[in-house]
């Protein structure tokens, strides 16, 4: 963003419009936030034909296989004209403020967390000295939205799957908060810019290949929880399509619905970004010296596909499952991982 | 310093226009056409019994409960995590220290986990 406000001028008077200096880190503020937001949507679009495409291929569904101009981009523009076409439906007996409020904390909690990514050295909004911190605290905004909807939808699929959410996003929260600790004790800052600066070098040189593994172990422990709080499958048990007609969002229609479902998508770009910024090297390739802001979008596309991939080939779990990972399997481990990568530190 | 903190500031108010603006449009461009039927709680074509709002399982509370405790004991990992290997050359005193930390972090944990406050069933 600093980049943006000293380059800012040169456009301006190029242009021939004059803006007051003062005004100038204001602007570019302005517009790093708005290209976040179109960044986002953007996204999501490309997203949800991403997930078309490869649930097509990997479970032989002729539709979107055929569907939708040249590769199928057609549709999801079709689809985010048809969601703004539709009626918007609150129903009689919903809890009215509350049912209009729950989509906004949902879309801005994930647009918060954006502006603290690291996309490369100097293509990022801002370097948080809290960095890692801020956007695991945004990306729990969600589940307030979550339990609004539910809660405000009076409808009991709703209900079901909005406590289904809370227990599911506020176990899987812990592991994934201890998760990043064996990181930062190696890299000694929380801001996402320096931990990538951390691994430059090389592939042996990524935090996920750094013996003794304790940090391989926190990155799967990382992407399982994040998998969880992104209520994908095998965690979809808010949504169980089978058992809840749609979940906490059943009641949602039209743009409102959109919201939740582009807040799944932007999420799932938001959790694999931070991955590949944490443990796989962020913004460097995988032989020295090489450096650019498309390795690290290959590596976020890499963990995205497992997502999806993921998603297509296991079936849910149940609550009790649920439960048990969380708590009984990967908090002790995660714990076992902090513990034994400060001692290594020690050690070395 | 706290100027590095204004951008979430921007964000947030244009994360909240960006919203509002897309519903707005969608208010505008969408049709109203409202029916008794059509504004009643879905229920998988079965008459409505009652309100939806109702006691529920206790256990998804304990497991809330659970989450604000250990949760609060994560926080204060991180200060320790960031300074961590600067205080390496003045001895193990952050080790020791935060090793008695996981230990009433642990002995609270395998109590919970007898007590069978994790067991769903």
């Amino acid at each position: 963003m600093n980049e943006l406000a000293n380059f800012l001028p040169t456009v301006l008077s190029r242009s021939g419009l004059t803006v007051p200096s003062a005004l100038i880190p204001v602007l570019a503020m302005f517009l790093c936030a708005s290209i976040m937001a179109a960044f986002m949507g953007l996204s999501a679009a490309v997203l949800v034909w991403a997930e078309r495409k490869l649930a097509g291929h990997f479970q032989c569904r002729l539709g979107p296989v055929y569907v939708g101009g040249k590769f199928g981009w057609l549709q999801s523009i079709a689809d985010g004209i048809k969601l703004l076409l539709k009626e918007d439906i609150i129903p009689d007996q919903a809890d009215r403020p509350l049912f209009r409020l729950a989509p906004y904390p949902v879309v801005i909690g994930v647009l918060l967390a954006f502006i603290a990514v690291p996309f490369s050295e100097k293509l990022m909004v801002t370097d948080f000295n809290i960095g890692v911190f801020f956007i695991l605290a945004v990306l729990t905004v969600e589940v307030f939205g979550v339990i609004l909807a539910g809660w405000a939808s009076n409808n009991k699929w709703a209900l079901l799957g909005a406590m289904r959410a809370a227990v599911q996003m506020v176990s899987y929260e812990i592991p994934m908060g201890l998760a990043i600790l064996p990181v930062v004790v190696m890299a000694q800052s929380l801001s996402l810019k320096t931990i990538v600066a951390a691994q430059s070098g090389g592939a042996l040189h990524w935090f996920v290949f750094q013996p003794p593994f304790f940090m391989a172990v926190s990155f799967l422990i990382f992407f399982i929880a994040g998998l969880a709080s992104l209520k994908r499958a095998p965690f979809d048990l808010p949504e169980a399509e089978s058992e809840l007609t749609a979940g906490f969002h059943t009641e949602y229609s039209g743009m409102r619905f959109s919201f939740f479902f582009m807040a799944e998508y932007a999420g799932m770009l938001l959790v694999s970004a931070v991955a590949s910024a944490l443990y796989l090297g962020g913004w460097h390739g995988i032989l020295p010296g090489q450096e650019s802001v498309w390795w690290f979008l290959a590596k976020t596309g890499f963990l995205i596909f497992v997502m999806i991939w993921i998603r297509w080939t296991l079936p849910r779990l149940r609550i009790d499952q649920i439960v048990y990972v969380g708590w009984k399997v990967l908090t002790p481990f995660v714990l076992a991982c902090v513990v034994g990568q400060s001692l290594w530190a020690t050690l070395r | 310093m706290l100027s590095s903190y204004l951008p979430i500031l921007f964000q947030l108010v244009l994360a909240g226009g960006f919203a509002c603006a897309l519903l707005v449009l969608t208010h505008v461009l969408g049709p109203r056409r409202s029916t008794a039927v059509k504004l009643s709680p879905f229920e998988c074509g079965v008459d409505i019994l009652d309100e939806a709002h109702h006691r529920f399982s206790v256990k998804f509370y304990l497991v809330a409960m659970l989450f604000i405790l250990f949760d609060i004991e994560a926080i204060f990992f991180y200060p320790w995590a960031v300074i961590y290997r600067d205080f390496l050359s003045e001895g193990l005193f952050l080790l020791i220290e935060m090793g008695a930390f996981c230990g009433v972090l642990v002995a609270g944990f395998i109590y919970i986990w007898r007590k069978g406050v994790l067991e769903w069933a």
